[in-house]
């Protein structure tokens, strides 16, 4: 325990990505097992010991501190584990902490009657360090800073195995992981995921800037604005799996019925309306959608309000055969084949865009009269379906992005290497005509954009032009105008503007440019396409 | 007759000894001033009189450069004021110079402690417990969350990480008075000789300490050094400069605070801590209390800090306490 206590705090220390992959690889590769897995596991969020709760922590502490110095430490720390970690009255004996895999097998036997005699009898043997990794191990929140992805990233890079493979063998086992540990570090078979629901890594796509292919060599599709899913059904089960590999079925259960053929796909999810692909049975814009998103319920008024639906990319594997090194041409003629088996209610296929040549298609292109769309897709005809950004196969071609004007008003220090600068940005619009009296409000964030030459210009433009200060936050005079680059905006409540961008970043500098010229709150709500 | 302690009044800027017309640690100017130390929040500038240690006395000549009405008090000396108080300077333990304040009128004792702590320091010499019918007690960390671990481990977790890292150097953000300085001595009392490096904003604070006799050994300005001379090394700074645009001269730095506030995690991560160094300059919850055990008082009176927490105290084990709304002191950076 100490050591993976050790590791938790060394990781709640540190900002970077790479020191964090560093330290959980490290970790990983001296630890034996099974104790790597339950701290594998309890980094993925893997770990669920239903007998201990929050209130349980509450409750066991308040039986032995004053309940009033109890709740004013909580208040002043903000964290029930740490506030118990540290309060807990430790018995004057040295600590004798248990072992990762002791400790989980001790949360694990206790319920909800036993927990009370027993997870004290385990915090008794540990120092503070020790009892805050313990008591995040049981309630499964470690505000550590690391997904479930950064934590397969340091496995993958501990053991030097490719990380789609790990994601691959992911969803087939279960902590502590043994089979994938024997895999990873000692050259055993991997695990058998053939008829288990099992996520496969995505194909992903490299940004077109800007060449010429042949339709010859390549087709093209549209890119539609929802999120990337693949849904699997193998072994009587079904799954919907996100970009990263998280299983989200459970946002989504009117998608887990639909599908009935041992499969995996890959598609766009929407929700129906009819902004993307038509004025009937087309989608409508990720607003919509991100009604639905991050859900752990769904309500029956959301399932009726904004109804889910996958249009097709792609199929991988069909009635347990691997598709994935066909050519894309033939895969495709596979998922044609296979869709009219599907519920039209919950699947259609994502069109293929028809044009003479490639001049033609960026006619279309840039004439795509539907704003929701994100852009095209260009694939190589006889591409196979590979893990990850492979090159001159996929490309995103995305549509221009709209462009307004906005003063800077608020400027944040960053983190990590940036720590001393001010680069996160926020800017406003007017409200009406700035000659007259207008104000300027809100109406995004940006924090990328711009050379680190640039950033040391704004930074200097930042401290040499505040007018107030509210801790890490600077308010600038209105002198700065940045173009701001964004994929579409759209209404908002949350905002005081009513407006929200989506992926707003820094075009351009305008140092040239008097803020009275910046654009008005109106030609951006103009932009809406909801 | 008189209510008992009727001339000690506390008033929001200070606690004012009414028969002598003296304020402790007032927050504006007055005509008389008894300072308890050299902190800002403590001892301000302007008063017609200032009663303080010599120590104290310096540190404030630094600082506002003046010291105009000046009375020193050595530890241990009594000074008559005017109404029949007497006023006793007794060492506190804070930072070089603290001292507690015991007023002694009408055959009642009262003893301000101003900040206080129990551990052994290098650069002042430490609390005394003193008798008394009214115990004026900090409480800044006023949290039974607050231990502070002893300093000897929180040493061997600096020069560990400098020994691991000999590419970069360690950044301690530290106050620059006392903090700083005992954490310069508490190295070199560990064994670490090599120079130390210093921002700008320290550097007449140690040469005073110095003056006074504390060994800081040797010492560097960042100013006059390159980048890679300060790979490896112990580098300080006043807090408000760790993510400071001066940080940027120094070699990538792995930022430290030396403060009490980082036993709590939370208060790490916000201000960008990677190496959070648990060393304060105030006593912590155990020794809160137990010196209120140990003085025994008639009554406490909590000021600045988490009196809440240490009233309840009080009250759990049948003290009378009061809690006393001071303002203007807070400790943001300890």
């Amino acid at each position: 325990m100490e050591e993976l206590a050790a590791l938790i705090d060394a990781l709640v220390y540190t900002r970077g990505r790479n020191e964090k992959l560093r330290l959980i690889a490290e970790y990983l590769r001296r630890t034996p097992d099974p104790d790597r897995g339950w701290a594998l596991a309890a980094l993925t969020g893997g770990l669920d010991f239903p007998a201990v709760k929050s209130g349980t922590i509450r409750s066991m502490v308040m039986e032995r501190i004053d309940p009033v110095l109890w709740t004013l430490s909580r208040d002043f720390v903000g964290d029930t584990a740490e506030t118990a970690s540290l309060l807990w009255p430790a018995p004057p004996t040295a600590p004798d902490p248990p072992g990762v895999t002791e400790a989980v097998d001790a949360l694990a036997a206790m319920t909800r009657s036993s927990v009370q005699a027993e997870l004290p009898a385990l915090l008794d043997r540990l120092d503070p360090s020790g009892r805050y990794a313990l008591l995040k191990l049981a309630t499964g929140a470690m505000r550590v800073g690391v997904s479930a992805r950064l934590a397969k990233t340091a496995f993958a890079q501990a053991f030097g195995v490719s990380l789609e493979d790990v994601e691959e063998y992911w969803h087939s086992i279960s902590p502590p992981y043994l089979e994938l540990f024997a895999w990873a570090a000692e050259e055993a078979p991997p695990p058998d995921t053939a008829n288990m629901p099992t996520f496969r890594p995505f194909m992903l796509a490299h940004p077109f800037d800007d060449a010429v292919v042949d339709l010859a060599d390549y087709v093209a599709e549209w890119k539609w604005d929802g999120i990337r899913v693949q849904m699997v059904h193998a072994g009587g089960e079904t799954r919907v799996y996100s970009r990263s590999g998280d299983d989200i079925s459970a946002t989504f259960p009117e998608l887990v019925p639909a599908l009935g053929v041992p499969a995996v796909l890959d598609g766009e999810l929407l929700v129906r309306g009819n902004h993307q692909g038509g004025e009937a049975g087309g989608a409508a814009s990720f607003n919509a959608l991100q009604q639905r998103l991050g859900r752990k319920t769904v309500s029956k008024p959301m399932l009726r309000d904004y109804p889910a639906f996958v249009r097709l990319y792609d199929i991988l594997t069909l009635d347990g055969e691997d598709l994935r090194a066909l050519p894309w041409s033939e895969r495709r003629a596979r998922l044609e084949a296979l869709v009219g088996r599907l519920p039209a209610s919950h699947f259609d296929l994502s069109a293929v865009v028809e044009a003479a040549d490639f001049a033609r298609l960026a006619e279309i292109r840039a004439g795509a009269r539907d704003d929701a769309i994100e852009g095209l897709m260009l694939k190589r005809r006889d591409s196979p379906y590979l893990a990850g950004r492979r090159a001159g196969l996929w490309y995103k071609w995305k549509r221009d992005p709209l462009l307004v004007d906005c003063v800077l008003m608020y400027a944040q220090r960053g983190s990590g290497k940036r720590s001393s600068f001010y680069s996160d940005y926020t800017f406003g619009c007017w409200d009406g005509d700035p000659d007259h009296g207008a104000e300027l409000l809100p109406v995004g964030k940006a924090y990328s954009g711009f050379t680190d030459e640039e950033l040391r210009k704004i930074d200097h433009h930042v401290r040499s032009h505040t007018v107030n200060r509210f801790g890490p936050v600077r308010e600038t005079d209105r002198s700065l105008v940045f173009e701001i680059a964004f994929d579409s905006v759209h209404p908002s409540k949350r905002h005081k503007s009513g407006l929200a961008m989506r992926f707003p970043r820094i075009h351009r500098i305008r140092w040239d440019k008097p803020a009275h010229e910046a654009d008005r709150i109106a030609a951006l709500k103009a932009l809406i396409r909801d | 007759m008189r209510a008992p302690f009727s001339w000690i009044r506390p008033e929001p800027w200070g606690i004012h000894v009414v028969p002598a017309d003296a304020w402790i640690d007032p927050g504006r100017p007055v005509g008389r001033a008894l300072v308890t130390h050299g902190h800002a929040d403590h001892a301000r500038g302007g008063h017609g009189q200032t009663v303080a240690t010599p120590e104290t006395l310096a540190i404030m000549k630094l600082r506002y450069a003046t010291d105009s009405g000046a009375t020193p008090v050595a530890y241990g000396e009594t000074i008559a004021l005017p109404g029949g108080v007497r006023a006793t300077y007794v060492p506190a333990g804070h930072v070089l110079g603290s001292a507690q304040i015991l007023l002694e009128h009408a055959g009642e004792r009262v003893v301000v402690t101003g900040d206080y702590k129990r551990r052994a320091d290098p650069t002042c010499p430490p609390f005394q417990v003193t008798p008394c019918d009214v115990f004026v007690t900090e409480a800044t960390f006023g949290l039974p969350l607050f231990t502070h671990p002893p300093i000897g481990d929180e040493m061997a977790k600096l020069l560990g990480r400098l020994a691991a890292e000999p590419d970069r150097c360690v950044l301690v953000g530290a106050y620059a008075l006392g903090k700083a300085q005992r954490v310069i001595a508490e190295l070199r009392a560990a064994g670490h000789r090599a120079p130390i490096y210093l921002h700008g904003a320290m550097e007449k604070m140690c040469r005073l300490y110095e003056a006074f006799g504390v060994d800081l050994g040797e010492l560097r300005l960042v100013s006059d050094a390159t980048g890679d001379a300060m790979r490896g090394h112990i580098v300080i700074c006043p807090p408000s400069a760790l993510g400071d645009r001066w940080s940027r001269r120094l070699p990538d730095p792995v930022p430290a605070m030396a403060s009490g506030w980082m036993r709590v995690r939370q208060r790490a991560r916000q201000r960008n801590v990677e190496l959070p160094l648990v060393i304060s300059d105030h006593a912590d919850w155990n020794e809160l209390t137990g010196t209120i055990e140990e003085v025994n008082p008639t009554e406490t009176w909590i000021t600045h800090g988490r009196e809440e927490a240490l009233l309840r105290w009080c009250q759990l084990h049948q003290r009378r306490a009061r809690a006393l709304a001071l303002v203007g002191y807070e400790d943001e950076d300890d």
